[in-house]
């Protein structure tokens, strides 16, 4: 416990603070672009999900099996570690952009899914009976009520994501978690390096467990849609 | 390629996977009793005892934001003893967390009239939470605890970093040994594989449990 309360080592992590804010900026930049893959993906594999055509269905379920039931170390490790066999080598930046941005896009798909399938059939029914196509019915009926029941667990997945992204200092990529590290092992100071981390990562993450715990209470006041179980979406 | 698929190679993986399979039964256990306690706190902890559930929020709140990684990291360095043990504290610690607010969101979904006919009855609250309250509860969340089941045995490829001899740290040895890119293709897909088969059978039953459920109203 001495070693924790030591104002030395807590001295030393300040004067050494630019190196977790380089590792935070990593974090971010990697989680916002990994966000941006994954929503994009996850809408396109969610939409994939739902549709008509049995081909879609069964490439879309293929790819959200895949990576859900798979840790994403292995899946992280091949981009890094087994891509380059086959002639492929990303910088490690993009081994943690593609890594969680590929996995996150499986689970964003699942809530997409369940979003649009918790829209009472009723709905689709009397859109069609208006005469709206299916596209339209998609983007003018479906989507913007499925909006409020996915809100929430898109804000939990976007939550995880950034945790997530710790795997990257597994392979050395320079995130929150590589500096931690580092910097603790180098000194020898484990409470200050590890518990510093913990704080720059809920700093990052409580704001986003709020918005979900807030969107969720929102959602449940909705009278079309039932609300998602989001547990059981949960990665 | 045969040999890389040695028959002591794929003991060695296949002891990885036992260690797999130890570390995340035994996390998903212990952090069912813990998660149970921590989320019975939280919820009913009252008066005197408030400052207990304040406390046990901010510990489920701080661990449900932050990386499963870093307390894998932080555990191995700073307590002594088995490096198991420790990682098995780090896991167990990290998951009852969630595990408590699963449960807690399991207790908030009981109907109020169970609580006033356990009392009625003259159950003390520890009884109507071991007789009444609980056995329901742990029936609506077994979905939960399977998908959380699923999160636990890919979080411990994390350990592979800490040099715990489980699955994925087991293979990235036999690996060492690869030379050709056919043979660490291979390698990967057994990896891939093995969780997949474990991780799908256990995703499969939550769904059709829950269709079970549905249907049953």
């Amino acid at each position: 416990m001495s070693k924790l309360f030591d104002a030395r080592r807590w001295l030393r992590l300040i004067g050494d603070f630019d190196q977790f804010l380089l590792g935070m900026k990593t974090t971010l930049l990697v989680a916002l672009l990994g966000l941006l893959i994954a929503l994009g993906l996850g809408l396109i594999l969610g939409i994939l999900s739902c549709v008509k055509l049995y081909g879609f269905r069964l490439l879309a379920r293929i790819y959200v099996e895949f990576f859900q039931n798979t840790p994403l170390v292995v899946q992280v490790f091949f981009y890094s570690f087994g891509l380059p066999f086959l002639g492929i080598r990303l910088p490690d930046f993009m081994v943690g952009v593609v890594g969680v941005g590929l996995y996150h896009a499986a689970y964003i798909a699942e809530v997409i899914r369940s979003g649009i399938e918790a829209v009472a059939k009723g709905q689709v029914e009397a859109a069609k009976s208006q005469g709206f196509h299916s596209m339209q019915t998609m983007r003018y009926i479906i989507l913007p009520q499925s909006l409020k029941v996915i809100l929430p667990p898109l804000t939990n997945q976007a939550m995880n994501l950034v945790k997530n992204t710790s795997v990257l200092s597994m392979i050395a990529g320079m995130d929150i978690m590589y500096y931690a590290k580092s910097w603790a092992g180098n000194n020898g100071f484990f409470y200050q390096g590890y518990l510093t981390a913990g704080l720059l990562y809920f700093l990052l993450c409580f704001p986003l467990a709020r918005l979900t715990a807030k969107l969720e209470n929102k959602a449940r006041q909705l009278p079309t849609v039932t609300t998602l179980r989001m547990m059981e979406v949960d990665s | 390629m045969s040999d890389i698929f040695s028959k002591n190679n794929l003991l060695f993986i296949l002891d990885g996977l036992k260690l797999t399979v130890f570390l995340s039964v035994a996390t998903i256990l212990l952090s069912l009793f813990f998660g149970t306690l921590f989320a019975i706190i939280r919820n009913y902890a009252k008066d005197k005892l408030l400052p207990l559930a304040k406390l046990t929020g901010a510990y489920i709140e701080f661990f449900r934001c932050t990386p499963n990684i870093l307390w894998i990291f932080f555990f191995r360095f700073i307590i002594p003893g088995n490096v198991i043990a420790k990682e098995i504290f780090a896991f167990t610690l990290f998951t009852s967390a969630i595990m408590a607010e699963i449960i807690r969101g399991g207790l908030n979904g009981i109907q109020k009239g169970q609580f006033e006919a356990a009392e009625s009855q003259g159950f003390p609250f520890f009884k109507t939470m071991l007789y009444v309250i609980l056995p329901q509860t742990y029936k609506q969340i077994i979905p939960s605890v399977l998908s959380q089941m699923i999160t636990v045995i890919k979080d411990t490829a994390y350990l592979k970093a800490v040099d715990i001899a489980e699955l994925s740290r087991n293979t990235d040895i036999v690996m060492g040994k690869a030379i050709t890119a056919a043979e660490i293709m291979s390698l990967f897909a057994l990896l891939a594989a093995i969780y997949f088969v474990i991780c799908f059978i256990l995703s499969v039953s939550v769904r059709t449990y829950q269709k079970k459920v549905m249907a049953a109203g």
